[in-house]
């Protein structure tokens, strides 16, 4: 049956088979192979794409090439996750080789072409991938100049470059394009590590609010999300899993299937690998009927805690204690104390809820794999899919295609193993799509935490002593999908990174505290829930729990919170964000709870600083409460940045405001469900986020410091902003809420001089 | 064999290969190959999928081909003919005025939700060419966005019903 061209609804198809090659800055950048290794490649693209990388990182051409028509191509590592980072990077590239945006692009991460700058992880583009990238483009700009030195008979030290035409300073007739001495020509050399920066004074590109580049084909519905693949002979699949993980390490282990119960399904046929079952089918729809339909029964699972046990649960594990701040004399200072607070406070498991659930989409043969994915790292995902594949790394290649906003470590990992298990096992390119139940019920949450925070205060409002004590279990290792198959339960990952334990910067770093422990208590996460980062980790719990105990010093020694936390702190960067967010806010000075009043509908204001590991977060929030109701409805919030230079303005601002609606939701209706047999939050009923009418106001406020070094600029305001929130609480009601999130059952029962804390 | 069953899209007539059953949105992302609406839950709770039927809101994952036979669907692809026909614009702009706020207002993050945010905004403009910000709320709630782009999609709502009002494009 022939049918209209799908170009003709203004809308170009995504199939791969169609589009052998990518055409992008004029240039021909990258030939997709669709077995893992090499096709005959047109000989435009010469070696790019048809070798494993990765590539070189100190050569020049691994980074970038400059084509005929004197435009680039950008080869980067960190992947776009719409965080704009690769506009950010565009323009440290283009400030170091003078070239306008409009004459450069960015490839898309591919293991067979682009660079390996770890994971797209920790707010890591700009603060860490920025720096490899302006030395490699500062070392081409080098390179080119002392061919147009050469070409033009001048000293290197004559020559200006503007728009990536090399001339002479003075004689602008004199000149030779990028292009002219290079035009999609190979550097061939390695790095010389003595090409010159540009010093910030003379940014000009750097610094300034460029437009992002990827939104103009989203609003369009251009832009080619994962979701949107198709390949040439590909199977829709699914994959079959009780709704909702179990306790960890238990797996899922099938008691009994019956294949034939899918026989009335067109195409639909079971993928059954060890414990992980999936179902294949020629058409979606009947895809996600078989998933639906295919009678499977699971072992029973052990048991999970009741879930409002899971404080005590945390609390009283065997945990491994690591002190991860000592200094002065804890004990002492406590002794010296005028008022002391002290308290317990608890943070829920929540998820990365993904808006569009991960999908993938594997090509198994025999002698090699491609799989696209949405994975934020493509070296590390290329590893674990050859490990389940059985097959050497560089036999196996991996393409980055952004999915929907991810927030950290969601299923990323598991769609394309989910889909390279079933390619391997059909011997067809197989594109999963995870169901939301999938995404919500087996993702890797955001950790639990119970806190005790004590601190003390001198007559004089001095923060004397603080100790901060926090139980919570750390990562897994392994995806569902290779823990299904292999029939095996992963390690926990209990060492080696520092997020999993508690972080001494957003507990109490930013104030001149002379005597201060900070204690992280790691709890065996088997029989719990699966964890992994989610955006921020354990900050939003660490700056609730902190900064609420810090305004209740400031309450006991009757000082304004914001004058208070100005008082006790040194560090010029914190008091930076924390000026530039209470003058924004037009913070008039008065003790918190000091203006309540009997009103049904009252309002607070709240202040708090926070981070992740690096720059310098503060946020302030005016909320309502219902005091009969028990709804908190956040009216407007302000977010202060600091990351040190930030190369894009524009772009930190949007992720300020992403952070404080996001931490909005995530303080007021963020909480995982669980039975004793798993997970129950499924879908958006069972695992709310906040909706449109509920979003505050934001106002967002960068602190440039452009002779600093950039540092990330994704996350370190949401644990700022969680906090001011609560704090606000406290204004408007005096009371205090040390559970989130703040639901108006907790609300209720807080003002009704309940205990809510743990 | 029954003639097989047709669906009009943008404006065009498409034989439809699915079982009747199967939700619209996979017969516009497998047979049309379209990437405007897309899967984000299933459930009607997300509206990512969400295009237009007769000019109303509808989410295409929930609704059977078979129920959309009569009716003209307008994707996002469509909404700049679709704006042009109501405007009585002689050949459509190459954006609706709420996609250029979009991009004026640098709303997006990873833009998975503008597919239903750009189909309700559109069909909120159509119906109430200056809604008040409580209007915008109201009629945008069924419309989550994950990276918490919220305060600009409001924004852009409010510039966009400027545009028009103005008469741009």
């Amino acid at each position: 049956m022939s049918e209209p061209a799908a170009q003709s609804l203004g809308q170009a198809g995504s199939r791969l088979s169609r589009r052998k090659l990518l055409k992008a800055g004029g240039a021909l950048i990258v030939g997709f192979a669709f077995a893992g290794q090499a096709t005959a490649a047109p000989a435009a693209a010469t070696a790019r794409g048809t070798l494993a990388g990765p590539p070189d990182p100190e050569r020049i051409d691994t980074w970038l090439a400059i084509h005929a028509d004197n435009t680039a191509t950008l080869y980067f590592g960190k992947c776009e996750l719409g965080q704009g980072n690769t506009t950010g990077l565009l323009q440290i590239a283009g400030e170091e080789l003078d070239l306008a945006m409009s004459q450069m692009a960015a490839v898309r991460l591919d293991t067979n072409v682009t660079p390996d700058q770890q994971a797209t992880s920790s707010s890591s583009s700009i603060e860490r991938g920025g720096p490899q990238v302006r030395a490699a483009a500062a070392e081409a700009r080098q390179a080119l100049l002392l061919r147009a030195s050469q070409k033009l008979g001048v000293q290197v030290g004559s020559l200006v470059v503007a728009k990536g035409v090399v001339s002479i300073d003075g004689e602008p007739n004199r000149s030779v394009t990028y292009g002219e001495l290079i035009g999609d020509k190979p550097f061939a050399i390695k790095f010389t590590g003595t090409a010159p920066r540009k010093p910030p004074s003379q940014y000009k590109l750097v610094g300034t609010r460029v437009p992002r580049v990827d939104i103009p084909d989203k609003v369009a519905g251009k832009y080619v999300h994962m979701q949107h693949v198709r390949v040439a002979n590909m199977l829709h699949g699914r994959v079959v899993r009780p709704r909702g993980q179990r306790a960890y390490g238990s797996g899922a282990k099938v008691k009994d299937l019956d294949e034939g119960s899918i026989a009335h399904i067109p195409g639909a046929r079971v993928v059954r690998r060890g414990d992980f079952v999936g179902v294949v089918a020629e058409r979606e729809w009947d895809a996600i009927r078989a998933a639906k339909e295919l009678k499977i029964a699971w072992q029973d699972p052990p048991l999970l805690p009741e879930q409002p046990h899971l404080p005590i649960v945390l609390r009283d594990a065997q945990s491994t204690d690591t002190v991860v701040v000592n200094v002065g004399n804890v004990d002492a200072g406590f002794a010296g104390a005028a008022h002391v607070a002290s308290a317990r406070f608890f943070s829920p498991y929540q998820a990365h809820a993904v808006f569009g659930p991960n999908c993938a989409l594997a090509d198994v043969k025999a002698d090699g794999a491609l799989v696209l994915s949405s994975t934020q790292d493509v070296y590390a995902s290329r590893k674990m899919l050859a490990t389940l594949l059985g097959m050497p790394d560089e036999r196996v290649r991996v393409q980055y295609y952004e999915g929907s906003g991810t927030y950290g470590h969601s299923c990323y990992e598991d769609a394309p193993q989910a889909a390279a298990i079933m390619s391997q096992a059909v011997g067809r390119p197989v594109r999963v799509q995870f169901m939301r139940w999938d995404e919500l019920g087996w993702d890797n949450y955001g950790p639990a935490q119970v806190a005790a925070v004590r601190a003390a205060v001198d007559d004089d409002g001095n923060i004397i002593a603080y100790t901060y004590d926090g139980w919570q279990h750390g990562w897994h290792t392994d995806e569902t999908s290779t823990e299904l198959a292999l029939q095996k339960t992963p390690p926990e990952r209990s060492a080696g990174s520092f997020s999993i334990i508690v972080n001494r910067m957003s507990t109490g770093s930013m104030y001149r505290i002379a005597n201060r422990r900070v204690t992280s208590h790691a709890v065996p996460m088997a029989g719990l829930l699966k964890g992994s980062p989610l955006r921020s980790p354990l900050d939003m719990a660490l700056s609730f729990a902190s900064e609420q105990t810090i305004d209740e010093l400031a309450f006991a020694v009757k000082m304004d919170p914001f004058e208070f936390r100005r008082k006790n702190m040194g560090d010029t960067r914190w008091l930076g964000v924390l000026e530039a967010v209470a003058k924004a806010a037009s913070w008039i000075p008065a003790p918190a709870a000091s203006r309540r009043s009997h009103a049904e509908i009252v309002t607070g204001r709240g202040i708090a600083v926070g981070t992740h590991h690096v720059s310098y977060g503060a946020a302030v929030a005016e909320i309502e409460v219902n005091t009969r109701s028990g709804t908190i409805v956040a009216k407007r919030l302000y977010g202060a940045l600091d990351c040190g230079l930030a190369v894009n303005p524009a772009l930190v601002e949007n992720q300020i405001v992403g952070m404080l609606v996001q931490a909005t939701s995530r303080m007021l209706k963020e909480e995982v469900t669980f039975d004793h047999n798993g997970v129950t939050s499924l879908d958006w009923a069972s695992y709310p986020v906040l909706r449109f009418a509920e979003h505050p106001d934001c106002t967002p406020i960068v602190v440039q410091r452009i002779d600093e070094p950039s540092s990330g600029a994704g996350e370190e305001v949401m644990g700022a902003a969680g906090a001011a929130i609560a704090n606000a609480f406290f204004d408007a009601t005096g009371a205090r809420l040390r559970q989130y999130p703040l639901t108006p059952e907790r609300v209720r029962a807080a003002l009704a001089g309940r205990n809510t804390g743990n | 064999m029954a003639d097989p069953l047709r669906i009009r899209v943008n404006g065009r007539d498409w034989p439809v290969r699915a079982s009747p059953d199967t939700p619209l949105l996979y017969v516009l992302t497998n047979e049309l190959e379209l990437h405007g609406p897309r899967f984000g839950c299933g459930l009607a709770q997300c509206g990512s999928c969400s295009v237009l039927a007769d000019g109303v809101e509808i989410r295409s994952c929930v609704t059977p081909v078979a129920a959309v036979a009569n009716r003209s669907i307008t994707t996002l692809e469509g909404l700049p003919a679709w704006y042009a026909e109501q405007k009585g614009l002689s050949s459509p702009p190459a954006l609706h005025p709420l996609q250029q706020a979009f991009i004026d207002v640098q709303a997006l993050h990873c833009g998975y939700c503008y597919n239903g945010m750009t189909v309700k905004g559109a069909e909120l403009l159509a119906n109430n060419p200056s809604p008040s910000e409580a209007d915008i709320r109201k009629t945008m709630n069924g419309h989550l966005c994950r990276c918490g782009t919220y305060p600009r999609v409001m924004k852009a709502i409010q510039l966009a019903a400027r545009a028009i009002a103005g008469g741009t494009p």
